[in-house]
């Protein structure tokens, strides 16, 4: 027999296994160095041929551009791999769990992708005539139709481009409708627990934001609403679900006793994924809250795709949507309703906040979404959301701090950093050896109204199985901080492609603008 | 006059008519690194418990109150370009705004240091 001796050895060698060696490339294995694009493009190098256009007279009078533009130039290839190493470098709801509380980082499913991705809603343009495009109008009234049999609600404006936006837009419209009764009232209140976006929403509308305090339960107190309710105040925004994760109970109280004061009920609807086919919104007296479609119905966000807020309105609202609206007609087709003189009598716009009709990419998705769940497959998402973010919070009240232990949990659940007490590791720590881990890191800090708040939410998306490795994770991180392992944790994260960022450094001396250090040397040469 | 704080964890010097302004040890212990500072500009009214200047750090935004009524006559400027002072010497040289007091100023119900401190304890 003729053996070849010098194959290739198929098991793997024994040896010293000592620290990883410093590479020649910065690279470890298939973790690549990325620099920035502007670091590796060259001013010499394009990626597209263009002929030389010859010679021309240019007709920019004094306008035209002298100094370098300044593009990295790169190649296709070059182009291509920059983004797909940053893309690896990426957490994504497509790679693993995603705790992010508040933030409802559930599966998107492929099969809104695919009818995403259905040229006649892939390729129209938003200047085509809507002639042209029945069906994607039918599409977006259609969508309306279920928002607002899903929230009980009068009215419905599409065109916001995510939460804060379709905040803004509900908040305006409540400006408009006080302003239409010739009063002004200037102030909105904002309970402690609020998504910040709140208070900075009534602060753009030119509002005095005016705090609500919590109760010691983690909910709004009826009577510290009622004890701040005046002639001045314009609305309330309040979030229910709200962010500690509690369904607030006293909610039809707190809209009775705003509406007898002359004012409109707010409601965030980020959290409206906890009740989903089980409560509606306009059964609790509520006149405007938006819906983020990226997060209740499975569109993509967090870094892959747009958002898309549309704002449900109560019948006293409805007047004041922005144009373009949905016009429902008789026999149950809809049309757009594009400016104020189209509007009517019955409408009086405040105007118009984006300049179509909305995110249509997202539009699809989200239907599609709603239409393969079905009424009941919605409801019952929601209830998987609810029990998931409960195991959670039973599998870990032993060996974790719950903020609010006595009441149940509904989409996310709170703890706060009692467990972690004496043991020298803080929020910020734990949430580091998350990362080394394999997870991204809860929402922490947040909610203020507890002390090192780490905030779950596991939505509907999760396996049991994928659940207990990730509760086994966070009680394995949590038993090893109470048998003193505090090091490990200030030294996490050692496995990411960086170790701790200096935060403060970076937020008192913030470098927002790459410059080229050739260039820099130059100037300071010239100095 | 011994210095005296506030439920909000403010401290505050009073001396005359002239009334200096800051935010406690304990405050920056628990904000983190601050990063910036807005203070009131000379010249504007504050009220007693009003909003006067605001305290962000890598955590969070906070509203720092007046413990005082008056007109602010001094901002401390050296926190604009080193907010760090705010962590490092938050009753000495991080103190935030002077006030000249319109009237007397009601202190009745600030707590000296000891008060705090139990105060603080129990927190």
């Amino acid at each position: 027999m003729a053996m070849n001796t010098q194959g290739r050895p198929t098991t793997p060698i024994a040896g010293p296994d000592t620290a990883a060696p410093e590479t020649f490339t910065g690279n470890r294995g298939l973790h690549i160095e990325e620099a920035l694009i502007f670091e590796t493009g060259r001013r010499d190098v394009t990626g597209v041929d263009v002929d030389d256009p010859g010679p021309f007279t240019p007709r920019l009078g004094g306008h035209a551009r002298t100094a370098p533009i300044g593009l990295p130039g790169l190649t296709e290839p070059e182009a291509m791999r920059h983004y797909v190493r940053l893309s690896r470098q990426n957490y994504a709801i497509d790679l693993g769990l995603y705790p992010l509380g508040s933030c409802t980082m559930k599966h998107n499913p492929r099969l809104n992708e695919k009818l995403a991705r259905l040229p006649g809603f892939a390729d129209v343009h938003p200047l085509q005539p809507l002639s042209t495009v029945p069906g994607a109008v039918d599409l977006i009234a259609e969508l309306g139709r279920w928002l607002l049999e899903l929230t009980g609600m009068a009215s419905v404006a599409m065109s916001p481009k995510a939460g804060a936006h379709g905040e803004y837009c509900g908040m305006a419209a409540i400006k408009a409708a006080i302003a239409a009764r010739g009063e002004t009232r200037s102030i909105v209140l904002v309970p402690e627990s609020a998504h910040g976006t709140n208070p900075a929403t009534a602060a753009a509308l030119g509002f005095k934001v005016v705090p609500v305090p919590a109760r010691a339960d983690g909910t709004v107190d009826p009577e510290a609403v009622k004890a701040r309710l005046s002639p001045e105040v314009a609305a309330i925004m309040l979030t229910n679900p709200n962010t500690c994760g509690l369904f607030e109970r006293d909610v039809v109280a707190i809209a009775e006793a705003v509406h007898a004061a002359g004012a409109y009920f707010y409601a965030d609807g980020a959290n409206f994924n906890a009740i989903v086919g089980k409560v509606r919104p306009g059964d609790l007296g509520v006149d405007a809250m938006h819906i983020n479609l990226h997060k209740t119905f499975s569109t993509p966000h967090g870094g892959g795709g747009p958002g898309a807020g549309p704002v449900v309105l109560s019948e006293k609202l409805a007047p004041f949507a922005p144009v373009p609206f949905v016009r429902f007609n008789p026999d149950g087709s809809g049309e757009f309703v594009e400016t104020r003189r189209q509007a009517g009598e019955t409408a009086t716009p405040f105007g118009r906040i984006t300049a179509f009709h909305g995110q249509m990419g997202m539009f699809v998705r989200a239907l599609a979404h709603m239409m393969s769940h079905g009424a009941d497959g919605l409801r019952q998402a929601s209830e998987d959301a609810v029990l998931s973010a409960n195991y959670v919070k039973a599998r870990l009240a032993d060996v974790m701090t719950v903020a609010f232990p006595d009441r149940p949990a509904m989409h996310e659940v709170l703890f706060d950093d009692r467990f972690l007490e004496g043991t020298g590791v803080t929020t910020l720590d734990f949430a580091k050896a998350m990362i080394d881990e394999g997870y991204h890191p809860m929402t922490m800090y947040f909610p203020l109204v507890v002390h090192g708040a780490m905030l779950i939410e596991p939505t509907e998306s999760e396996s049991k199985a994928s659940l207990d490795q990730f509760v086994g994770t966070l009680r394995h991180l949590a038993e090893k901080a109470k048998a003193g392992g505090v090091a490990d944790f200030k030294a996490a994260p050692r496995h990411a492609p960086r170790r701790r960022l200096d935060e403060t450094r970076a937020a008192r001396q913030p470098k927002l603008v790459w410059s080229d250090p050739a260039e820099e040397t130059r100037a300071e040469a010239a100095e | 006059m011994a210095r005296l704080y506030t439920k909000d964890h403010e401290w505050i010097d009073v001396a005359g008519s002239i009334a200096t302004v800051g935010i406690t040890d304990y405050a920056q212990a628990q904000l983190g690194d601050v990063v910036f500072v807005e203070l009131p500009d000379a010249g504007r009214a504050v009220t007693k418990g009003g909003d006067a200047a605001v305290v962000e750090s890598v955590k969070a935004a906070s509203d720092v109150f007046s413990p005082v009524d008056g007109t602010v006559t001094e901002a401390n400027q050296a926190l604009a370009d080193t907010p760090a002072l705010v962590n490092e010497a938050p009753e000495g040289d991080g103190w935030f705004f002077k006030v000249e007091l319109s009237g007397d100023a009601d202190l009745a119900d600030l707590m000296d240091a000891a008060a705090y401190k139990a105060y603080t304890d129990a927190l």
